[in-house]
């Protein structure tokens, strides 16, 4: 994004390597990145407490800071100082890599997300392709903390949410096809820029199926199996506290604000929206935090549904009508 | 190319690293008074662990993840093909409905043999 002639000229001058300039560049970006994941993070929590509380008529964290609004820096000052347990039953080295092979993926998604007209990190021609597939790693991480635990709560936990992130990812991908085929690229940055119209418009089916599988990929109610407090108590993490318990928790809402990101580029438009184009990020701001607002909505509104419930809605409702969707928008173009 | 592989692997060391340093801090800032209560594994209600946890675990798991794979390969051939779509035409939409109706086929008869139900 950065590549600009003067910087190269600079470089030049002065004898580095492009590459050299290019990892220095990097380095800053990974850092900026990381700090907004964090923002976000403090943010969506905050919104979930308050949102919780709100539709349970409770009042959610109101002590520390005006409505409560440092109570999660108080956490992280908690979880800080907390003991770092590790079972002596556990698989140290499975148990200690578990939460960075499930944070680094979740974080990595970022990098292809274009948040206004030019401002991308990394625009991948498979731009698409990348944040499905780079994401999905998390679920070795899910795995790797329920096997190396040695606790059956865990474990139970790891396989249930291995299923259900294997078998929405199928309904996931796609429902996103339909969508590639109109705007005629995998690159993000092409397909807000071909979104005159917003894709929720014109792929109505395709937002539904996205929408509810991205739900289960993120184990979000109605699909918090993996993490049912009521029966497996903490699900993959039960045996994690400190510092590792919080990238967990970290992960999470990563995923989240990612979840929504992607929503609002592929079907709210990204970018657009009226008023000059540097309001760009302004406006995608305001459409993730719309997008989150719904998942909490959901969220706090659904019961939870039962395993085979989770599957069959999987394979048998969601899968063929994501393949109807690509039919039907392939004939329509046909015909137009 | 080269610029792409360069962001990618300096964030994801970057990650790492993040991760690592605030362990790292957490260790140094956190009391540490293992005791051996302390580090028994979580169980309700019992004080030793019953039975081993890493059991034999349902066939189900495995199938899915088979019907993963086979669908992810698909998909990783219906997206080129949906990027250039609009230059092919109608050949390649029959030759698409085609492959669809294959694999559809596929998960027919896997949903009759009954491999979708859990029990």
């Amino acid at each position: 994004m950065l590549s600009s002639t003067k910087l190269l000229e600079f470089a030049s001058n002065y004898g580095i390597p492009v590459w050299a300039l290019d990892g220095a560049i990097a380095i800053v970006f990974a850092v900026v990145l990381f700090a907004i994941c964090a923002i976000s993070v403090i943010i969506n929590v905050y919104l979930l407490r308050k949102i919780s509380a709100d539709f349970q008529l409770r009042y959610g964290p109101m002590h520390v800071g005006w409505h409560g609004s440092l109570q999660l820096f108080a956490d992280a000052i908690k979880l800080l100082t907390k003991e770092d347990i590790f079972p002596s039953n556990a698989d140290r080295w499975i148990f200690r890599l578990a939460p960075v092979v499930t944070f680094v993926p979740a974080y990595l998604g970022f990098l292809v997300l274009p948040i206004g007209h030019g401002i991308v990190i990394q625009d991948l021609n498979v731009g698409l392709l990348y944040i499905l597939a780079i994401p999905a790693i998390g679920v070795a991480g899910i795995i790797m903390a329920g096997f190396g635990s040695y606790n059956k709560y865990a474990i139970i936990g790891s396989l249930r949410s291995a299923a259900q992130m294997v078998s929405y990812e199928v309904p996931r991908a796609l429902s996103i096809i339909g969508i590639v085929m109109i705007a005629g690229s995998a690159k993000l940055s092409s397909i807000v820029g071909a979104q005159h119209v917003w894709y929720i418009i014109l792929q109505p089916i395709a937002f539904v199926v996205f929408l509810v599988s991205t739900l289960a990929e993120i184990n979000s109610t109605p699909f918090d199996l993996p993490e049912t407090e009521s029966e497996l108590v903490n699900g993959y993490y039960t045996e994690y506290s400190g510092m590792r318990f919080m990238f967990f928790f970290f992960a999470e809402y990563v995923a989240l604000f990612a979840a929504a990101t992607l929503t609002t580029v592929l079907f709210l438009g990204g970018w657009h929206g009226p008023g000059p184009e540097y309001l760009g990020p302004i406006w995608f701001t305001i459409k993730t935090f719309a997008m989150i607002w719904v998942i909490m909505w959901i969220k706090w509104t659904l019961p939870r549904f039962r395993i085979d419930q989770v599957m069959d809605l999987g394979w048998k409702v969601l899968l063929p009508l994501a393949l109807i969707n690509v039919l039907i928008t392939g004939l329509v173009m046909m015909i137009i | 190319m080269v610029s792409e592989i360069i962001y990618f692997s300096v964030f994801t060391i970057v990650g790492v690293a993040i991760v690592a340093i605030a362990i790292g801090l957490a260790r140094i800032l956190s009391t540490r008074k293992p005791t051996k209560a302390k580090l028994e594994t979580y169980e309700c209600g019992n004080l030793n662990v019953t039975g081993d946890p890493r059991i034999q675990f349902k066939i189900h798991y495995y199938i899915f993840a088979l019907l993963l794979v086979l669908f992810d390969v698909e998909m990783i051939f219906v997206f080129p093909w949906a990027v250039v779509f609009k230059a092919l035409g109608l050949f390649a939409f029959v030759e698409m409905l085609v492959f669809i109706a294959i694999l559809l086929l596929g998960l027919y008869y896997a949903w009759r043999k009954g491999v979708l139900k859990w029990t």
